[in-house]
């Protein structure tokens, strides 16, 4: 009797358990839709969780990426020493044209200043830098964000432009204690107020995940050259206007695409660009990410 | 059988490393590469790590573990939450559906199997940010991130046996 008995326990058992790992595979499963769900309603309190998840594992993240960057540098260098000679030729070319520019540049300042007091035109807002080191770059194929050792305590704000060397890197999104989440331009979620240089012609630049991005709002009939510089245009009051993002790539049938400054795969160290309008205090309302 | 203290410890750390090591291959699949268009196909390494442990060690490495798992990576890579934690439970269940196959094959079988489970993770993945961002998304950035998950699979499958055999055998 016994041995039966325990044998139909065992019978019920086993499905018993089944049924219960099955449920536990359909409750997680559930809890992550519902996951989902959460972070498109309260966006705000999911940005904090993340970012002390962050700021947690940033010191781990920070250890471990700098290996690779040195291995980067060394194959890096041992590419440079081969071209050495035809680099040193293309510098030198390049340092005669700057000199020029230089020139240019000195003395368009210098009429900038004399007409400036001239017109009593009210100076700029001041803006500063802080400098941090890209930290993580997460793999994913629908995603373009950055992780930097710079974070609350160093000044960093959402909303901050991030340039790197030559133009504009993307947006903070979420700032932790020592680390901050930095949108790239080429990130789906990305909008970002800009203008044509020659132009003048207004335009919003989204990304969509590819290495390029594409400017929303031209009118139809707006004279779009390829190679027109893109600068940010400053309306929003986030971004200082005039930081080069850009260059038009293509201006066609299927919209005009823009080829962005900074090889956004390369960056090692960037600015986060402290500026602010006076009377812009307040915080900048989180997007849907 | 009693055990002191010191070997129970010593058990619950050896028991830990599925999880420390996917934790750690999570973290390691961050790393900045500078290598242009690497980061929309970099690959998913927790992914090799979830459907490994759910064949050989599934006591180790339950569906409530790799959802923890996804839910860190979530949280970690900025992305919308919910997305790696549902892929990694879907990963486990597909595994545990068709253990006793796996756990018995040969290593190119379980290969194999590796690439269906990561063609069903490209899909979930694209239908789940589609739906997230209400918009049609191109593909084709999910099927290289799969065929490159896909290569990388033998070798972090050895770095995985070799963690297997140095902590959970003997």
């Amino acid at each position: 009797m016994k041995p039966r008995n325990s044998g139909s326990v065992v019978r019920l058992a086993a499905p018993l358990r089944a049924l219960a790992q099955r449920f536990s595979f359909l409750l997680l499963v559930l809890a992550s839709v519902a996951l989902m769900m959460v972070g498109r309603i309260d966006a705000l309190s999911v940005d904090s969780a993340r970012a002390r998840v962050t700021d947690a594992f940033a010191p781990i993240l920070d250890a471990i990426s700098r290996p690779a960057a040195t291995a980067a540098h060394v194959v890096e260098s041992v590419v440079e020493v081969q071209n050495a000679f035809e680099e040193n030729q293309r510098l030198k070319a390049e340092n005669a044209r700057l000199l020029q520019w230089k020139q240019a540049a000195l003395r368009l300042e210098a009429e900038n200043i004399s007409l400036r007091s001239l017109l009593k035109a009210t100076p700029e807002p001041s803006s500063s830098f802080i400098t941090a080191r890209v930290i993580a770059a997460p793999g994913s194929s629908f995603l373009r964000t950055l992780v930097v050792t710079a974070g609350r305590r160093d000044g960093v704000r959402k909303g901050q432009a991030a340039v790197a060397g030559s133009g504009l890197v993307g947006r903070v999104v979420e700032v932790g204690e020592w680390s901050a989440r930095v949108l790239l331009l080429t990130d789906i979620n990305t909008r970002i107020p800009v203008v044509l240089e020659r132009s003048r012609q207004r335009a919003v630049m989204a990304g969509d995940n590819s290495d390029q991005t594409r400017l929303l709002y031209l009118p139809p009939e707006a004279p779009v050259q390829v190679g027109e510089r893109v600068v940010t245009s400053g309306h929003g009051g986030q971004f200082p206007p005039g930081l080069p993002v850009g260059v038009v790539s293509s201006a066609g049938e299927r919209g005009v695409r823009v080829q962005p400054n900074v090889d956004l795969s390369r960056v090692e160290h960037l600015q986060l660009v402290e500026f602010s309008l006076p009377g812009s205090e307040a915080e900048p309302s989180s997007e849907a990410k | 059988m009693t055990l002191t203290l010191w070997q129970r410890l010593d058990k619950t750390g050896r028991n830990l490393a599925p999880f420390a090591v996917t934790v750690m291959l999570a973290l390691g699949g961050m790393v900045p590469v500078p290598l242009p268009g690497y980061a929309s196909v970099a690959p998913f390494l927790t992914a090799i790590a979830v459907y490994y442990w759910a064949i050989h060690r599934p006591d180790l490495m339950g569906p409530g573990t790799a959802f923890l798992i996804g839910l860190l990576q979530d949280l970690l890579t900025g992305g919308p939450l919910g997305v790696n934690a549902l892929v990694l439970v879907l990963v486990h269940w597909a595994v545990s559906s068709q253990r006793r196959v796996l756990a018995s094959s040969t290593f190119a079988l379980m290969w194999f199997g590796f690439g269906l489970v990561m063609m069903g993770v490209a899909c979930i993945q694209w239908l789940a940010f589609a739906a997230l961002q209400a918009s049609v998304l191109p593909f084709r950035p999910a099927l290289f991130q799969a065929l490159l998950t896909m290569a990388f699979f033998p070798a972090v499958a050895w770095m995985l046996i070799r963690v297997h055999r140095a902590f959970l055998q003997g």
